[in-house]
């Protein structure tokens, strides 16, 4: 007993150490490459944390986590374009109709497995992603760009600096791995991991599989949904090939798993190696347009799955031991 | 009026549509022997397409002469990333497969996207140019004769799997590894197999379609795609299966295209396919 009090203290300690040090980050890093690549992180660290709620806690792979980015960056920006909300409104709405369609969504694939699921998802996505392309009010193929204000809170846009976007990203990642911790922490937490190593034997048990499954989705796409909307005010231009992307939809799994799927920190580890690295050779190697740096991210893809199939696997097997 | 769209749109479609079972063919042989999931076969198609690129635009040489190189080419590719990557993930869960294949495809596309770069390639001049007129309904030549040699590559390796020595041996291996193992059939050789079949048709499909269809690194998104969902309908591993998919899928394409908005025929396509995941898992054809 009076050891797990000690090891928690410490644990609380370091993650004190941590957010202090990511507090202090921007003012030690002033040049906008470093914030911009630390926004980056913290955004995909987020929707990797997101996807791990489904996925790595669930184990329910969703290939289709790009359409609650999409829904979330396109209700940021439609309810300012058309309707002249403030974009937080639009990330509310965002995160509401992300619920919806993920409900929708879950309901009838939930009941495929494996391959199956993650196929489905796929697919819708990129159903969702079509139906945005040809959707004439919401900017069609041609996207739309948030009109440019003066820098405030309440239209969350800052053109001459970086903080608030860096702050407010730290904060959804923040909150993404606050809930991700409630809900290891909570019996509903207990309940996915049951679903994920034996759905059968769970339900046998008196668990509804469907139900805690739904829950999954739910909250995974809200969170996925508020990265979107954090996503749009950042670059202030949206179309669905930037935000309905599959590549997106498989980039957050690849974050969550490199890292460890099923743990609370697997995902942010994961985004920690990847982002910097994949942003790093965009810049060195990939400047020119050539498409090099994508070679190198592919080929490193491949050599990982290939050099460490169980190693990145071993703590999604695992699972939950944060 | 309406008949003779409703015929030619059914025609185009059917033609296309032989393409497209010809790619499913290749991907559900994959699928369905080893189980994996290989998101770089519309590569292996792109791959086929800039083979007969160039070797027309250097050598002057035709497509449907260069149609076998690029089997021949693709074969080993597929033999190579089999024993380079996929053996070695065969028992790893299924995201690392998804990720190997993913990987793979990038690798792929920016290749080609480096070293061709992204523009849009086309091949002007073929033996067979000129399109038939049958009252009204136009039959363009190169993609009949496209049609007909896929027609003819699915025939084959439908022949092959089915008629053949080695054919029931690949079925056995499909059906149960270790008991075909225990039966004195080498599985290894017969994934090798699979992987290098299945590139070669997918190349032969990409030399069909470079006498008509833009050439460019992403085009075998499109492809690839259409063909998860021919595989699918058709049930995993099914090659007759897959061929009938491929050309309802290429029907639907058509008609949605021509008679609902061409940008939204793809949503047709796959709708289908998920009302077949809801309702038929097991596939149009497949037996559960």
């Amino acid at each position: 007993m009076k050891a797990a009090v000690r090891d928690n203290s410490g644990r609380y300690a370091l993650y004190a150490a941590m957010l202090a040090a990511a507090v202090a980050y921007p003012f030690i890093f002033r040049k906008p490459f470093p914030q911009d690549l630390a926004i980056k992180v913290f955004l995909f660290g987020g929707l990797a944390s997101a996807w791990n709620v489904l996925g790595g806690f669930t184990g329910q792979v969703s290939l289709g986590n790009a359409i609650f980015f999409g829904v979330g960056a396109y209700a940021t920006a439609v309810v300012q374009i058309h309707w002249g909300w403030t974009p937080w409104a639009g990330m509310v709405l965002g995160m509401g109709t992300a619920c919806g369609i993920a409900l929708v969504i879950g309901y009838p694939c939930f009941r495929l497995k494996g391959h199956y699921f993650a196929m489905a998802t796929l697919a819708i996505g990129e159903v969702i992603s079509t139906l945005f392309m040809n959707w004439q009010w919401a900017g069609g193929a041609v996207g739309m760009y948030i009109p440019i204000r003066d820098d405030t809170w309440k239209y969350f846009q800052f053109g001459t600096t970086k903080f608030p976007y860096y702050y407010v990203t730290l904060a959804f990642l923040v909150l993404s791995l606050l809930v991700s911790e409630g809900i290891l922490r909570s019996r509903m937490g207990y309940y996915f991991r049951a679903i994920r190593e034996d759905q059968d034997a769970a339900r046998s048990l008196g668990v509804s599989a469907r139900g805690y499954k739904l829950s999954a989705i739910g909250i995974s796409s809200m969170l996925t949904s508020l990265g979107g909307g954090l996503y749009a005010q950042y670059v202030l231009f949206i179309d669905p090939p930037s935000v309905f992307p599959m590549m997106l939809s498989i980039q957050v799994v690849l974050l969550a798993v490199l890292g460890g799927g099923g743990t609370l920190w697997g995902p942010v580890l994961g985004t920690v190696i990847l982002i910097p690295l994949s942003e790093f050779t965009r810049i060195y190697i990939g400047g020119t347009g050539t498409g090099l740096d994508l070679i190198a991210y592919g080929f490193l893809i491949v050599l990982v799955s290939v050099v460490q199939p169980r190693g990145i696997l071993g703590f999604f097997r695992k699972g939950g031991s944060a | 009026m309406f008949l003779p769209e409703l015929a030619q749109s059914l025609l185009s479609g059917v033609l296309m549509g032989l393409i497209f079972a010809l790619v499913a063919v290749g991907l559900t042989l994959i699928w369905g022997i080893m189980d994996v999931v290989n998101f770089a076969h519309g590569d292996f198609l792109m791959s086929g397409m800039y083979i007969s690129f160039w070797m027309y635009s250097l050598w002057g040489v035709d497509p449907l002469l260069s149609l076998p190189v690029s089997g021949i080419l693709l074969f080993f590719l597929g033999v190579v990333v089999y024993q380079l990557i996929i053996r070695r993930i065969l028992g790893a869960p299924m995201l690392i497969q998804i990720f190997a294949t993913f990987g793979l495809m990038i690798l792929m596309r920016y290749v080609a996207f480096y070293f061709f770069t992204p523009n849009y390639r086309t091949i002007q001049h073929t033996f067979l140019s000129g399109s038939i007129d049958l009252g009204g309904i136009y039959l363009p030549v190169p993609q009949m004769a496209a049609a007909a040699g896929a027609f003819l590559t699915t025939g084959a390796v439908y022949v092959l799997i089915h008629r053949t020595r080695v054919g029931g041996a690949l079925q056995a291996t499909a059906e149960d590894r270790e008991a075909a193992a225990l039966m004195g059939i080498d599985t290894d050789r017969m994934f090798t197999l699979a992987w290098g079949i299945g590139a070669a048709t997918a190349g032969i499909a990409g030399s069909l379609l470079s006498a008509f269809f833009y050439i460019f690194p992403e085009v075998g998104g499109i492809f690839g795609l259409i063909a998860f969902v021919a595989v699918t309908l058709g049930g995993f591993g099914n090659v007759a299966g897959a061929f009938v998919a491929g050309i309802l899928i290429g029907i639907i394409e058509a008609l949605a295209g021509h008679f609902y908005d061409p940008a939204l025929k793809t949503v047709f396509v796959y709708a289908l396919f998920l009302g077949v995941l809801f309702f038929r898992p097991q596939g149009l054809l497949g037996v559960k």
